[in-house]
């Protein structure tokens, strides 16, 4: 939509003009509730993140103390908030790129004439998006159960010998990470299918007569011209996966050995647990800090292959 | 013609066995629940019960309250849902037809809000909330989490599109702006309401964090949380904890399949429109 457009145009009598306080009160719910519950806590969370608030402070606001840098200073010395950045970034560089490229090439078979049903086959593979994270972690951990669980029975046939998946602190990650592919790949291959859609089918025609065969195509130009979309869900993936917790709460309670501790359950438990308030503002700060950067990497890293 | 036919059914054949792959934790899922307790400690695992039983659901609504957390799930979804789009869409109505000191600025905030982590508001957030005396209570759930910097992108976005003379002739037959908004633009946005309606609805049943930070007395919780609870004492009870996952995602499956069209309609508009 183009912004410019449509404001000159008002001048043309298109778009209302404000002789009244009309619009102001048409945004006023939602900017009142923003502020409230969004904007004025961003603030304090800020400034809290510089205080010891803690339990005491819970219960009478002003044993609250100032102390400086110090939050942020305990979190760089602290080995289990590196612990649970590590746990973070391993989900995040494991789990961004498979869940990428297993929506990339489900998107891609999709779209292939040859195929019949698409529509259910796109309804079968979106299910786990919509099934609530918290059921769907649940039926995954019996899933993984070293006993009666079905993984270990289907590796059983590959001559695998069964493994306690999520009491293993090297297989707890790996086995979260398999369980995340399959909740969102889905969501991703759907904005892929969306994005091959955009793509003139002259286009595959013409390499075709050049005589490049469909790895050539799919190269030269199926990846060059989802670009775009590759942003897009890079970003969306990549913020999604840092803010990981519903899977290690329900699956492992972060452990083995804080194996799957991420960086949003060490600061529920901080805030929320252990009412250390002051300290889990300076982790939600460090993490709003490394989505804000990985954003604007992921951007710049783009904007320059697109230049190139 | 036939080796394409044979092509094409090889390819559609292989994509069917991995969307069968993909469906097959739901499918033990719900054989499982039908099963009598202790019936799923097997191996191989079993994929069928012997006789279906509602024992397990027996034990969920009768002794575990599942049917009062199911209420407070549908209360809570819908109370959101309709906050939601009356809200946003008010606002984005408001940005797509109206001229006003500080528009853009105003509008320009809003977006602004999506790049900062819901988590780094919750802490201040749950003191708010105690201190409002919302803590345990459906409004702590709907009030902070309302307003969607998305939706009212979504609501602006279309609303743009729905011609600004059906508002002028209104106008001079003497209508006031709300009811332009309640009788002209709210039934003409109705594919927008439709879709974002789903999405929230959707959200907030599947949302976690949140309840659970907010709702610390079993009465008020929903499904996620008392799943999640019923994980800390019945773990063991296979057969109990799919029946329970079974009521938390088949009412959210029913409802997207209904709606799938709008859903992904919306959700491929959503991400062209970034």
């Amino acid at each position: 939509m183009d912004r410019r457009k449509s404001a000159g145009s008002a001048v043309g009598g298109k778009r209302l003009s404000a002789r009244t306080a009309v619009p102001y009160l048409f945004i006023a719910p939602s900017l009142v509730l923003l502020t409230i519950f969004f904007a004025i806590p961003v603030v304090i969370a800020f400034l809290m993140s510089f205080t010891d608030f803690d339990i005491y402070s819970l219960a009478n606001l002003s044993f609250a103390r100032f102390v400086g840098f110090r939050n942020y200073a305990n979190l760089y010395s602290d080995p289990l908030f590196w612990k649970a950045m590590f746990n973070t970034f391993y989900f995040l560089v494991v789990g961004a790129p498979l869940t990428i490229l297993v929506a990339l090439t489900a998107a891609v078979l999709l779209n292939s004439k040859l195929v019949r049903f698409k529509s259910v086959l796109r309804v079968g593979y979106f299910a786990p998006v919509v099934a609530t994270l918290v059921a769907v972690s649940v039926v995954w951990k019996y899933i993984y159960d070293p006993h009666f669980g079905l993984l270990n029975y289907v590796l059983s046939f590959i001559g695998v010998s069964p493994h306690d998946w999520l009491s293993n602190p090297f297989w707890a990650m790996p086995a979260i990470i398999l369980f995340a592919v399959w909740k969102n790949f889905g969501y991703t291959m759907m904005i892929f299918l969306a994005g091959l859609q955009t793509i003139p089918e002259a286009l595959y025609e013409a390499a075709e007569i050049d005589g490049a065969g469909p790895f050539q195509r799919f190269w030269k130009i199926t990846v060059p011209m989802l670009a775009p979309t590759t942003l897009f869900v890079t970003v969306v993936t990549l913020i999604g996966y840092l803010q990981l917790f519903a899977e290690p709460y329900i699956m492992t309670g972060g452990g083995p050995v804080d194996s799957t501790l991420s960086i949003v359950l060490m600061m529920y438990r901080q805030g929320f647990r252990y009412w250390q308030m002051g300290y889990a503002a300076s982790i939600a700060f460090v993490l709003a800090a490394v989505i804000f950067i990985l954003t604007m990497i992921e951007m710049k890293i783009q904007g320059e292959a697109r230049a190139a | 013609m036939k080796r394409r036919g044979i092509k094409s059914f090889t390819l559609t054949a292989a994509l069917a066995v991995v969307a069968l792959v993909v469906l097959i934790p739901f499918f033990w899922m719900i054989t499982t629940s039908f099963m009598k307790s202790g019936e799923s400690f097997a191996y191989p695992p079993v994929f069928w019960p012997k006789r279906f039983t509602l024992e397990q659901y027996t034990i969920l609504f009768k002794r575990l309250h599942f049917l009062r957390d199911f209420l407070n799930s549908f209360a809570v979804a819908s109370l959101m849902t309709i906050c939601s789009l009356f809200i946003n869409s008010l606002a984005g109505f408001a940005f797509a037809k109206y001229t006003f000191k500080g528009r853009k600025f105003i509008f320009t905030s809003f977006l602004a809000t999506m790049v900062i982590p819901a988590q780094v508001g919750m802490l201040p957030v749950f003191l708010i909330l105690r201190q409002l005396g919302m803590l345990n209570t459906y409004w702590g759930l709907i009030l902070p989490g309302a307003v969607s910097a998305f939706s009212i992108f979504f609501f602006r976005q279309y609303m743009s599109t729905i011609p600004t003379d059906l508002i002028d002739s209104a106008r001079i037959d003497g209508c006031g702006d709300f009811r332009i908004y309640w009788q002209i633009m709210l039934p003409l946005a109705r594919p927008a309401l439709v879709t974002l309606g789903i999405f929230t609805f959707l959200g907030t049943w599947n949302d976690f964090m949140w309840p659970l930070i907010v709702l610390n007395r079993d009465t008020m919780y929903t499904l996620p949380v008392a799943l999640a609870n019923l994980m800390g004492e019945h773990a063991p009870d296979t057969e109990l904890m799919m029946a329970g996952s079974v009521v938390t995602v088949i009412p959210i499956m029913i409802l997207f399949l209904a709606l799938q069209k709008s859903y992904m309609s919306g959700l491929i508009a959503g991400s062209l429109k970034e």
